[in-house]
């Protein structure tokens, strides 16, 4: 087996496959070491029980940029997002806030519970439009250093300041606050019923370790409407076959175009001589060269584990330690014999075949982070739950179902202990219970689980705490200070050691695009042309 | 403002996402070859038989069309006059009771949300007409004010009776006063025991009337109304007719001519009220209302923004979408609304342009317009004149007591 590369990719996850991608496309000759006998990080589809395949982490899709879909043909390598239909919130009440992709059917839902707030969310949706404009083409661009006087740097701050001069003032206030305030408060600004807020609020609290009440989670919300399915911004889609189809498509278009994937290797430590790159080693003792490694890892995991402390400046590495990964979130997969029953609604209702939530207000949410911050994973969580099978045909037998659900709150640790046995079990049943509230028969109809908290996603996945996005969304930790002041710009204090994952800008969810952003860096500091790699397109 | 959730009919928020108005089963019933849309989440028609001839009995005989899928607002309260003093830019101090204005209202920046009409029923009591929802809006604009807000949208429906023969009809059903109703007046009575509201007004600048009236009675009195109409050449239209209708009365139609404030994403969209050429309305005399300060500094600018003008352009094709040049080749703006007007058998054309003050651009402009014929464009590029609004100018539209045709 060939030992020298040009450049070595560290994990397989979709930023790290799009990155290698990328710079395969453009003539290296690349490598990508994936530790487990899987692919895709966390896109990555499973079948844990015979014939049902899972959405193991991640389950929906709308981030991933369609630009990248098409530089790498991803659809000729077998990609297809599909349109998801519906989403609803059941109330303890005995009712539901159904959600549909017809406008008026989603407003007459509304109306059912405010008809003042009914009308508000074309309000609301114009604001959140007109602040997607403002960031949405900051995504598929480096952000510049503000401190330099690079032309570049300079003209890409000159960039962000026309962007900022195309708002009127109470434009830019607007988008000052939403930077910078809670989601709650920011949905007072628009709605009055509880159950709509608690339904909207879902956005800008997922993944952070933060409560709807926290300052900063309007942004999170921002970030998950960013995305688009076919040019319907803010959709989401669900990739045929789960989400590693994603991680499926990106490895045979990169074989493809003639890179090599190992599975089952995975890096001790990146081999650093004289301040420069040399290659990595494995855990099983094998050495791979290659004066480039681009580390898919996030940050703490990188810094911290995969580079010897000696290399890096001790400023670095204490901002390495202060960069906020909390984990928040853990995850229910649930193989299931039937359908399962919600007696309140009728079941042909479309809006089953999207998100379906408990949470029917801000204050319930409020309270499960309460538990989280008090060490403990919530007693009442919010589930984020999907059933995929219900629109993919290709991921269990007809009549059976793959049900995704993301849980939160959910600590890296429980009462400042690691995880045992017992713990995960009570967590898992406190998810199902939730679930049997609402569908009697649910438990009888459970054919396999898996029950995913910080810990397995961590030591599965490799990411620290089990934080999904690599790193907090708030607004210290993005654009120039994602991940660090000074190295948000894919490169680190090492020469040849690039990072690429979603601890960097623009951040988590499955985007693809700091592993194009990536790419371009490097391939500057090669002096490789970057012509195969599109600009993004103007979206609004 | 918060209602009690309907929890029988929630199926039919996704089986069937749009209203039916009270009088759709009426006009489904005429329809020969339809074609419907959704106007503000109510199933309407386009085409309900023949666009032509549709359009023909507003000018010729009478129409009948549903209004029903308009806003409805009721504002009552001791301090309503007052609230919508600070709501619209007319000064309602000034509007007599039993009369209707068109008006429109803006935000704290001076665009303009979205233009309707007013109706002065009582000193304390008054319905507001529009295009567009603006629910929330209303309510924090009332903040402090006595006044109460009801949405009679979806409780309130209404037809609008439109052409020459549209008085006779309304003699024919033995409404009482119908001769001495003037343009923009209106009053409250029955026929055959049904209670209505009847203004003389309408959208296509001609001789017309609205009637507004409860949900309940809606079956009934559209079958007197289509009794009373068989001699008289009453045709149920759809909107494309009444399209027709108001270009050529140079009436403009929120987020169709204009974007309303309340839409606009993009910087640059929002409109003023002289930009719409509607600054005669706005009454700066009057105390604050909503956009006051924004305007009178806006007067004080030299106006680089994009107005809408009504035009006449060569030749015979319509000239919809249309791009407009300054001396055939600087882009100045863009068709929002045009139609051959078999009225003044003339081609004719909303646009916003930005023309600045320059008189001599407005001497030199073109219309590129895409003619498809069998499969090949053909490109033209017509000369584009600006007139003043209205295309049409009818005497039946005004004269009192109507005509007895």
């Amino acid at each position: 087996m060939e030992k020298n590369f040009d450049v070595i990719v560290i994990g397989s996850g979709h930023n790290g496959l799009v990155n290698a991608c990328y710079l395969q496309k453009a003539g290296l000759n690349v490598l990508v070491l994936e530790k487990n006998d899987w692919i895709g990080g966390a896109a990555v589809s499973r079948e844990l029980h015979p014939g049902i395949l899972y959405s193991n982490c991640s389950y929906v899709c709308s981030l991933f940029r369609p630009e990248i879909m098409r530089d790498l043909e991803l659809p000729k390598h077998g990609l297809q997002i599909v349109a998801i239909e519906g989403g609803t919130v059941f109330t303890r009440d005995g009712d539901y806030l159904a959600s549909f992709r017809n406008y008026h059917a989603k407003k007459r839902e509304l109306e059912r519970f405010s008809v003042k707030d009914s009308e508000s969310y074309s309000r609301y949706s114009r604001d959140i439009l007109k602040q997607c404009r403002f960031i949405q083409p900051l995504l598929m661009r480096t952000a510049p250093d503000p401190a330099s006087f690079k032309f570049r740097d300079l003209s890409e701050m000159l960039y962000l300041l026309r962007k900022v001069n195309d708002l009127t003032a109470s434009e830019l206030a607007d988008t000052v606050r939403f930077w910078t305030m809670s989601i709650s408060d920011f949905l007072d600004e628009y709605f009055e019923n509880d159950v709509i807020k608690a339904s909207l609020a879902v956005s800008g609290i997922i993944g952070t370790a933060l409560g709807p009440m926290s300052p900063g989670t309007a942004y999170v919300l921002l970030h998950h409407y960013m995305g688009e399915v076919d040019g319907s911004i803010g959709a989401w889609g669900y990739a045929r076959g789960g989400m590693g189809a994603i991680s499926k498509a990106l490895t045979s278009s990169f074989r493809a175009m003639g890179g090599t994937l190992l599975n089952n290797s995975e890096v001790e430590k990146v081999d650093i001589r004289g301040a420069r790159v040399k290659g990595v080693i494995l855990k099983n003792g094998d050495e791979y060269l290659a004066k480039n490694v681009v580390s898919n890892a996030d940050v703490k995991r990188t810094f911290l584990k995969l580079t010897d402390p000696e290399h890096l400046p001790p400023n670095f590495i204490k901002k390495v330690n202060n960069f906020k990964i909390r984990g928040s979130s853990g995850k229910v997969n649930i193989a299931l014999d039937s359908m399962p029953n919600f007696p309140v609604i009728s079941e042909n209702n479309p809006c089953l075949k999207g998100d379906i939530h408990f949470t029917d207000s801000i204050e319930r949410m409020e309270r499960a982070y309460d538990d989280w911050k008090m060490g403990t994973w919530s007693r009442d969580p919010f589930l984020d739950m999907m059933i995929p099978t219900l629109t993919d045909p290709t991921m269990a037998p007809p009549g059976k179902h793959f049900m995704s659900c993301f849980v939160q709150y959910c600590p890296p640790k429980v009462g400042g202990k690691s995880w045992t046995k017992e713990n995960k079990d009570a967590f898992g049943e406190t998810v199902i219970q939730q679930i049997s509230d609402y569908s009697p028969g649910f438990k009888d109809k459970i054919l396999h689980m898996e029950v995913r908290t910080p810990k397995e996603l961590e030591e599965e996945v490799g990411l620290t705490e089990g934080n999904i996005f690599q790193g907090e969304l708030t607004f210290d930790q993005l654009l120039f200070n994602r991940p660090i002041p000074g190295y948000a710009q894919y490169r680190s204090p090492i020469k040849g050691l690039y990072m690429c994952g979603s601890s960097t800008h623009p951040g988590g969810g499955v985007m693809g695009a700091p592993g194009r952003n990536a790419a371009v860096e490097i391939l500057k500091d090669l002096n490789l042309p970057d012509s195969d790699i599109r600009d993004a397109y103007e979206v609004l | 403002m918060t209602q009690l959730r309907e929890k029988k009919d929630r199926d039919t928020t996704f089986s069937k996402p749009l209203f039916r108005s009270p009088f759709y089963d009426f006009f489904a019933a005429q329809e020969t070859e339809g074609h419907w849309y959704d106007w503000n989440g109510y199933k309407s028609p386009t085409i309900l038989s023949d666009e032509e001839l549709e359009y023909f009995s507003i000018r010729s005989t009478c129409s009948v069309f549903d209004i029903t899928p308009l806003n409805k607002y009721r504002i009552v309260g001791s301090q309503a006059e007052e609230f919508l003093n600070k709501l619209t830019v007319r000064n309602v101090a000034k509007q007599n009771v039993a009369t209707v204005k068109y008006t429109l209202w803006c935000d704290q920046e001076g665009f303009v949300i979205d233009d309707g009409t007013l109706f002065r029923i009582s000193d304390n009591d008054f319905r507001l007409c529009s295009q567009e929802k603006h629910l929330p809006w209303l309510i924090d604009t009332s903040h402090g004010f006595d006044v109460e807000i009801i949405d009679e949208s979806k409780h309130v429906c209404g037809i609008s009776l439109q052409g020459p023969t549209a008085a006779s009809i309304l003699r024919l059903l033995g409404v009482n006063g119908i001769d001495n109703l003037k343009p923009f007046h209106l009053f409250q009575t029955k026929i055959s025991n049904i209670p209505i509201m009847i203004s003389r007004t309408g959208f296509t600048g001609d001789l017309g009337y609205e009637i507004f009236m409860k949900n309940n009675v809606a079956d009934k009195f559209i079958e007197r109304v289509w009794n009373a109409g068989t001699n008289h050449g009453l045709t149920a239209i759809g909107y494309n007719a009444l399209n027709m209708a108001r270009i050529e009365a140079g009436f403009i139609v929120a987020n169709v001519d204009f974007i309303s404030s309340d839409h606009a994403i993009r910087p640059n969209r929002c409109r003023r009220p002289d930009d719409l050429g509607l600054g005669w309305l706005v009454d700066l005399k009057k105390g604050f209302f909503n956009g006051k300060k924004a305007i009178l500094n806006s007067k004080l600018e030299d106006s680089a923004a994009f107005k809408i003008y009504t035009l006449e352009i060569d030749g015979k094709e319509p000239a919809e979408g249309s791009v407009i040049y300054y001396n055939k080749k600087d882009e100045v703006g863009t068709v929002t609304s045009a139609i051959w007007s078999p009225m003044t058998k003339k081609s004719i054309a909303l646009a916003q342009l930005k023309l600045g003050s320059s008189k001599s651009k407005m001497e030199n402009l073109w219309v590129e317009i895409y003619s498809l014929k069998e499969l090949q464009y053909h490109k033209l590029m017509k000369k584009v004149s600006i007139v003043k609004p209205p295309f049409i100018n009818l005497a039946r539209r005004s004269a009192c007591p109507p005509s007895n045709c």
